[in-house]
């Protein structure tokens, strides 16, 4: 047997709905379709009543999951596109994330960002939000990579008592395949060394990790041992885990997906720099996509993120300095 | 049998006159405090929308859920808020529901229903839907709930997201909206095109009332009527009050761009006055009554004024800054 991250994605959520009857789906799509992308397939019939179809209504969508949520609910929003929750962007920082700090009263909200890019997706079917949203108090962001985390970390920020912003990876959806579901978890807020290394550290995240680990298996068969850190939440952010592996290899490449002005990259390398100044053996650096909207052509989207190409280049680079 | 309904409308037309009394007597505190610096920001007074606005809270029952927006005191003390509490947000007083992170009208109770309102209008709408969801799944019946707007928040996106959800779901949603002729300094030809916001209903497939606002005996009757409806299961009920918001956008604001001709209008009657005159009219109460009343209302918010600022002032060395109820979540609590 194999599941992919995306039917792990859907098996948690039937998990979910299946252990705790204050769990529901809203989302558009979501019922007897199962979903833009099919993570919530099947679901709407095993659990009648509790998968329901939303309009186009983003701002609604959080509302009412920040209604019901602060009513006992657990309600699970999924946004077909990590682009589309921007309609519902004020809801979210302004509404949920502001919640417990005002009220005392926890809002208990997951919502599901497909985030990333596919060839073909374009300006508004690609974009990687976590930084923006990471951005504000009051939110866990977390971003998983593996179809084990995809998995585990959904199943956490369900049992979240504060409003989660799950980023699952739409490339990861049918290209990352394990042979079973975990049975135990690392608890959110702690990052993962994915491989090992002495020479260099790239810290990186959601998709990113797979073209980091492909590009470490290359360096490797040159002899140059490259650690790769895997943040799976970005907030909170693991700085102890990053710092130690720096204060091994003594150099920081941070790569994301996400655009280049601040974000998580930035935040990774000013904490790094700012408290473990003295581990560095050269000047840390990053890579990010481009600063323009993401774009629709294969070939100008691939020159747009970061590949296992771009970051060897960077990789080398750095060993350069 | 006609002698106990005659004696039920003047029981709660008294209840509801006291009210608005309270109410409007708490702003002018406020107004009063705001004017020599009392109050930290804004003070956003309810004058002229006591008669909609106590009709909403008079109307719910436990267990309902309410959103009020900035000109509700009338309705939130109606609902159960203590005259403490709403003084305690103005002045910021740690003791207050809102622990002094919040203020002025951004102020409530959730688990008693009772929602604290954002600044970005319409926003409160699903959020109420949310929590009738929350019902419906819980298998919790016989509640409503109702949010209050006005006429400049009808032109938000979020208001028709929510407005619609509700239809779609045909949730027990009562949605006020009083039409005070002015969001801010906007007139409302510059906000909306229709001849009538209750019109806004059909569109929506949801059953729409309205009435002059500052008529309390209508306001208790169409609110309350709309209540029921949405209680009884017959889905949204939008309910669209005329009147005249009788002071400033807040209190920094001396309103000086409100066309004359409309402070005429028989619409734009101060409520309060008009209660006045129909309970002297009626020999419900007298002129005696009315001064005792006034000047126990006066005296409850004096003395709570007093207690509120014997409070101790929140200290930024024992605030608790963490914005996650999941303390493992939170980023830097070894070092903190």
């Amino acid at each position: 047997m194999s599941i992919t991250y995306l039917e792990a994605i859907c098996a948690a959520q039937a998990k979910a709905l299946a252990d705790d009857p204050r769990v529901y789906i809203y989302g558009q799509d979501v019922g007897g379709f199962g979903g833009a992308f099919k993570a919530t397939k099947n679901l709407a019939r095993e659990f009648p009543g509790r998968v329901l179809d939303s309009p186009i209504s983003e701002d609604a969508m959080v509302g009412s999951a920040i209604g019901a949520a602060i009513g006992g609910m657990r309600p699970i929003i999924e946004m077909q596109f990590a682009d589309f929750s921007l309609p519902g962007f004020n809801q979210i920082v302004n509404h949920a994330a502001t919640y417990f700090w005002r009220t005392n009263v926890t809002c208990p909200i997951t919502i599901r960002l497909p985030s990333g890019g596919l060839s073909g997706g374009g300006p508004f079917h690609s974009q990687s939000l976590e930084a923006i949203y990471a951005h504000y108090p009051g939110l866990v962001v977390m971003t998983p990579a593996t179809v084990e985390d995809a998995y585990s970390m959904l199943l956490e920020a369900v049992a979240i008592d504060d409003p989660v912003i799950y980023c699952e990876h739409k490339y990861l959806y049918n290209h990352l395949k394990a042979d079973k579901l975990p049975t135990e978890a690392m608890p959110t807020g702690k990052a993962r060394i994915a491989r090992p290394g002495r020479d260099m550290t790239i810290v990186a995240y959601s998709a990113m990790v797979h073209e980091a680990l492909a590009i470490a298996e290359e360096l490797a068969g040159e002899g140059i041992e490259v650690e790769v850190v895997d943040l799976r939440s970005i907030k909170p952010l693991d700085t102890d885990t990053v710092m130690a592996s720096v204060a091994r290899t003594g150099r920081l490449l941070c790569v994301g997906e996400a655009w280049p002005w601040g974000g998580v990259t930035a935040e990774v390398i000013a904490r790094v720099a700012s408290e473990g100044f003295g581990l560095l053996d050269a000047p840390p650096q990053r890579l990010n996509a481009k600063d323009t909207p993401v774009p629709y052509h294969p070939n100008l989207w691939a020159a747009h993120r970061p590949t296992a190409h771009s970051i060897g280049l960077a990789a080398r680079k750095l060993l350069r300095l | 049998m006609v002698l106990t309904v005659v004696s039920s409308i003047r029981e709660t037309y008294l209840q509801a006159y006291r009210g608005m009394l309270l109410a409007r007597l708490l702003d002018e505190k406020f107004a009063s405090l705001y004017r020599t610096g009392k109050i930290h920001g804004g003070v956003f007074l309810g004058r002229g929308q006591e008669a909609l606005s106590v009709s909403i809270g008079m109307k719910l029952r436990p267990g309902d859920i309410f959103a009020p927006l900035i000109r509700d005191a009338a309705g939130r003390l109606a609902f159960g808020e203590t005259v403490l509490d709403a003084i305690r947000s103005y002045l910021g007083s740690p003791l207050g529901p809102m622990r002094a992170r919040d203020g002025n009208v951004h102020r409530g109770t959730p688990k008693t229903g009772y929602l604290p309102m954002i600044s970005h209008l319409g926003a409160m709408v699903s959020v109420v839907n949310g929590a009738l969801m929350a019902h419906r799944f819980q298998g919790i019946t016989g509640m409503v709930g109702a949010v209050s707007l006005g006429e400049g928040a009808t032109s938000t996106g979020s208001f028709h997201e929510g407005f619609n959800q509700a239809a779609v779901e045909k949730l027990p949603l009562v949605l006020v909206v009083a039409n005070n002729q002015y969001a801010y300094s906007t007139p409302t030809s510059r906000q909306f095109a229709c001849d009538e916001l209750v019109d806004k209903a059909i569109g929506y497939g949801v059953q729409g009332h309205s009435l002059d606002g500052n008529d309390l005996s209508a306001c208790l009757k169409v609110v309350g009527d709309a209540v029921d409806l949405a209680r009884r299961g017959r889905g949204p009920q939008l309910v669209v009050a005329r009147l005249l918001r009788l002071c400033g956008h807040g209190e920094h604001d001396d309103s000086n761009y409100v066309d004359p001709e409309l402070r005429s209008a028989p619409f734009a009657r101060d409520c309060v006055k008009v209660s006045e005159e129909y309970l002297l009219q009626q020999s419900w109460a007298d002129q005696t009554i009315l001064d005792s009343w006034r000047n126990e209302s006066i005296q409850q918010i004096e003395d709570a004024v007093a207690t509120v600022r014997r409070e101790p002032a929140p200290d930024p060395y024992a605030e608790d800054w963490s914005a996650l109820s999941s303390r493992h979540l939170l980023e830097g609590q070894e070092e903190a």
